[in-house]
């Protein structure tokens, strides 16, 4: 070779492939304003819609008048619950089995439900109309405590269900009762309990809250009525889901719904559901036959579209005197507000949670959930987590904490004595999961030694002493959280959404000159699908990452997937684009092997192209072999280079985590400072380890506010607190802590690539190990279990409740 | 509704002169938005939390949602569409945010980029802390900041005629 040629290694560097920090193509429109967003699209005729909403938590509708604001210039309509009843849209169904009303079907659930919809010439006359609408309600009992939802006396929420004792789900007890679901050995595990040397009970709660994208939820429904086209762009994660989901509520037929969804201002699971307003604006298009958008206010999309968590959780540990542990048992009460809307796949009543065993080698557990109507807003999404995983991962390591606080043991050391061992990989957990891989211990260690965890131990010790003698008002936390995700669903066997199985998909075409454009099911809310994606692309078929383009969010154009959440693109669309890619190499090295005139067996792949076995200096790299394909394709052999795979993942896959959180606490003040926040991730194969790192970062963030403070809470008359960002903590720059990033890798050894997902864990882990922090620092005080959020006020109200004020 | 006459409001928005008549009660952001289609600038909130639709007026950082068009007759405005340098290439900031990979979602970005280029005209070498409490009025909800501070140091280092050393881990 002369010194032209390029070397392998900078053949490979030029494809930017798999493992390369390859600058996102994304940030070129985004950093100069070009991206575009729903609310960026302007169709001729344009109408917008507005919700006028309840002021009740719990009421009777006994009357609604539109007279004056129809009188309004520029008032187009004002729809009711009995104008949907026409077109059979008054209730619709959740992903969650249950029905839900679009509009106040005679009553309305919780504060801020939408009553009617109004559509105007422009979003100010709406706005207008909306408070010249006149609704006369009727108060009702206002259920808020879930804890008393099954009483006898209990108002009744939803006598739309009345007689009706099967959900969808099993049997119901009572009349706000939803579902129970159980799994695992009661009894196995009620004998564990009875003969272990050591118990722990205590109800750990994950408050409610709300994934809050910078991005409310919006949509623009245009029906033309001449060709009978439904055209909707969405802030979707799950575009052709809707469309199904459209086709099906509207009985237009599904080639005749065109789904868009454009650049996605963030999403983190509050974009996966269907909302009333998507409804409405639909409906409106179709009525008016003209463009209708909706577009939620920032107090909308608080206090309706949707909420996370809200889990009360009873945890039992049963253990021995070593620490060895012998049996979880869980029992979980759900808030899931007036219409149980949770976005799980259809047969998971409280998603993944049985992954609650988490890295421990539980012999024996129960678990056992009972979902409740309360008058609060639906929801119940997964905020950047795989379904109620988050909520399951925070229930057994504070669990684990609270056992290590009992048995005198180090929080660290009791896990590493209870960790499933790399030898046990394949796992199968007491709850039904087969963990994929995982090394726990070197990742554990890795981590402890980062942090220089004993050192830590020492200097608490020391600060402790001096607390008690007075010599410091401050106190030291160290947080410990080891989680394990459940994310990538999911396989057909067990995972689909309203019927459809959760499969994922890729289209790879490959043009005469060798540049590739690339379709998926998927839908990037930020996550950077079309720089990654096209890593994966690159190292698979050795053309370069900046010669493929890749599109999403199209449903006319894209292959059928069901979407971007719950951590599943990388381990089922990735897996998808790897596959497709691999089918064009097999065709591909069957037209170099006619072109170099061998069999297709004498030839290897090298990088960007097939060579000769023993004879490298013949070969045809990918761009000759893309222009023979449609040049001079061989005989036997259709022209053209393209392929598309629909993956249907064996398994889940299942990252995990060791994350330290250094805290300090000023006792006087309540005010927390997190000192050091140390994350090592293990998420298998890492395709770009810039966007892991950024994603890292992002959900540490959400975790600490989470912990620390956001919250949707909900007065004794069922007003929703803290519905804007006034009182809904979403930390600024000066709040949120420096991040330390730190990874293993353990392939899946079920993924094409061995990639596991990643963007979710931060969220997943991050949480229990501030609130560890946060137990740790008041464990020698005598606390034991503190409730979520952290707050200042809440943290010198603990103080105080402990005696630390003297 | 009483009817109240539009008002006329003329001010120079990206470097060009522009005449409309607006509704006295028309928000600068929608007026961006809606009527001269400069789309950039975004609603995250509407109560001037986020930062989102974070303008440059005059030389300052203005929250364009809570500010009426009216009140803007006769400012300078610049939205981050006029950020690009005049070859088309992106500007140091624009491509600190990129090199240091300080977005994601990109919603935040327009607001976040032109509250960073207000803060740089103020402070041309501000330290950390100073970067996180200059852009503590915008909100990001995908980044995390962490790559959001690099990228304003990045940018300040090239504006500067310096190298950008990127703090270690």
């Amino acid at each position: 070779m002369n010194d032209m040629t390029p070397t392998r290694e900078q053949r490979e560097a030029a494809l930017e492939g798999m493992g390369c920090k390859r600058k996102r193509v994304e940030d070129i429109r985004f950093t100069q304003g070009k991206g575009k967003y729903v609310d960026d699209i302007k169709l001729p005729g344009m109408l917008h819609g507005d919700f006028v909403r309840s002021p009740y938590a719990h009421a009777k509708v006994t009357k609604i008048d539109a007279t004056e604001a129809l009188k309004l210039p520029g008032v187009i309509a004002v729809l009711t619950a009995e104008d949907l009843k026409g077109v059979n849209l008054a209730w619709m169904p959740t992903l969650a089995g249950d029905v839900q009303m679009v509009l106040a079907d005679g009553k309305v659930l919780y504060q801020n439900q939408e009553v009617a919809f109004v559509v105007a010439e422009d979003r100010y006359i709406a706005d207008d109309a909306v408070q010249l609408v006149e609704v006369e309600y009727e108060e009702l009992p206002v259920l808020v405590d879930p804890f008393k939802s099954l009483d006898p006396d209990a108002p009744v929420l939803r006598p739309d269900l009345d007689g009706k004792m099967e959900g969808a789900h099993g049997p119901r007890k009572h009349h706000n009762h939803i579902f129970n679901w159980s799994v695992g050995e009661e009894e196995a595990t009620d004998k564990a309990f009875a003969e272990a040397d050591v118990t722990v009970k205590e109800m750990i709660s994950y408050h409610r809250t709300h994934p809050s994208p910078l991005e409310t939820c919006q949509c623009l429904a245009s029906m033309d009525k001449v060709t009978g086209q439904l055209t909707v762009y969405g802030t979707f994660q799950a575009p052709h889901v809707v469309r199904t989901v459209a086709s099906l509520l509207s009985t237009i037929p599904e080639h005749k719904i065109h789904v868009i969804a454009p650049d996605v201002g963030g999403g983190f699971g509050n974009k996966v559901g269907v909302y009333p307003g998507y409804v409405c604006a639909i409906v409106a298009s179709i009525v008016t036959g003209l463009p209708v958008k909706w577009v939620e206010d920032r107090m909308e999309n608080l206090s309706t579209t949707s909420f996370a968590r809200d889990y009360h959780m009873t945890t039992e540990i049963a253990a021995k005197k070593d620490g060895t542990v012998t049996a979880l048992k869980v029992h979980v009460l759900g808030d899931h507000g007036g219409f149980d809307a949770c976005a799980d796949p259809s047969k998971w009543p409280a998603g993944f949670f049985n992954i609650v065993t988490g890295s421990y080698d539980f012999p024996v557990a129960h678990l056992s959930v009972d979902g409740v109507y309360t008058n609060k807003a639906p929801g119940g999404v997964a905020y950047r987590c795989s379904f109620r995983v988050t909520e399951a991962a925070y229930c057994i390591e504070r669990g684990m904490d609270v056992l290590a606080q009992k048995l005198g043991m180090d929080p660290a050391d009791l896990r590493l004595k209870n960790f499933i061992q790399p030898e046990q990989f394949p796992y199968n957990s007491a709850l039904g999961w087969e963990y994929d891989s995982g090394d726990y211990p070197t990742a554990m260690h890795k981590a402890m030694d980062a942090i220089d965890y004993r050192g830590l131990r020492e200097e608490q010790k020391a600060k402790q002493e001096a607390f008690k003698r007075g010599e410091t008002r401050e106190i030291m936390g160290i947080g410990v959280s080891f989680f394990t995700e459940i994310v990538g669903a999911g396989p057909s066997k067990n995972c689909d959404i309203l019927g459809v199985a959760m499969f994922d998909s890729a289209e790879i075409r490959i043009h005469p000159t060798g540049s590739v454009i690339s379709r998926m099911g998927t839908k990037s809310q930020g996550q950077g699908h079309e720089t990654t994606w096209a890593q994966i692309i690159a190292t698979e078929i050795g053309i370069p990452a900046s010669d493929i383009t890749v599109e999403e969010g199209d449903t006319d154009t894209a292959p059928y997937g069901l979407g971007t959440y719950g951590s599943r693109s990388t381990p089922v669309a990735g897996a998808a684009i790897a596959l497709a890619a691999r089918k064009i190499r097999n065709k591909a090295q069957m037209i170099a092997a006619h072109m170099l005139e061998v069999s297709e067996y004498d030839l290897d792949w090298d990088v960007d192209g097939f060579q000769v076995k023993g004879n490298p200096e013949r070969r045809k790299s990918m761009k000759e072999i893309a222009w023979a394909a449609y040049h001079a394709p061989p005989a036997g052999i259709e022209p053209g280079l393209e392929a598309v795979s629909y993956y249907d993942p064996p398994n889940m896959t299942y990252p995990f985590g060791a994350y330290f959180c250094v805290m300090d606490i000023d006792v006087d003040t309540g005010v927390a400072k997190t000192r050091r926040f140390y994350a090592l991730d293990d998420c298998g194969t890492r395709i770009n380890p810039m966007i892991i790192e950024g994603q890292v970062h992002g959900g540490l963030t959400e975790a600490f506010a989470i912990a620390m403070g956001q919250e949707i809470s909900y007065d004794a008359m069922g007003n929703v607190q803290g519905a804007s960002f006034m009182d809904f903590f979403l930390p600024t720059a000066v709040e949120t802590p420096h991040w330390e990033t730190d990874f293993t890798v353990t392939p899946s050894p079920h993924h094409p690539i061995g990639a596991k997902g990643v963007g979710e864990s931060p969220n997943v882990g991050g949480v229990p190990a501030f609130s560890n922090a946060v137990n740790d620092a008041f464990g020698f005080l005598g606390a034991t279990h503190i409730q979520m959020p952290h707050d200042a006020w809440r943290l010198w109200k603990v103080a105080k409740d402990l005696g630390a004020h003297g | 509704m009483s009817e109240i006459e539009n008002l006329p409001v003329t001010m120079t928005v990206n470097g060009k002169k522009v005449q409309r008549f607006v509704e006295p009660r028309t928000l600068l952001i929608h007026f961006l938005r809606e009527e001269l289609n400069i789309t950039g600038p975004h609603i995250g909130c509407e109560t001037s939390h986020c930062g989102a639709c974070t303008v440059e007026l005059n030389g300052m950082s203005v929250k364009s949602c809570t500010l009426f068009a009216a009140q803007a007759d006769g400012a300078e405005l610049n939205t981050v569409e006029s950020m690009a340098n005049a070859d088309g290439t992106l500007s140091a900031l624009q491509e600190g945010f990129r090199q240091m990979h300080g977005l994601q979602c990109g919603f935040c970005t327009p607001g976040m980029i032109m509250r960073a280029h207000v803060l740089l005209k103020e402070n041309p070498s501000p330290t950390e802390d100073e970067i996180r409490a200059g852009i503590s009025g915008n909100l990001c909800r995908c980044t995390g900041y962490q790559n959001i501070v690099k990228a304003i140091q990045y940018a300040a280092a090239k504006l500067n005629g310096e190298t950008f050393q990127e703090a270690a881990e």
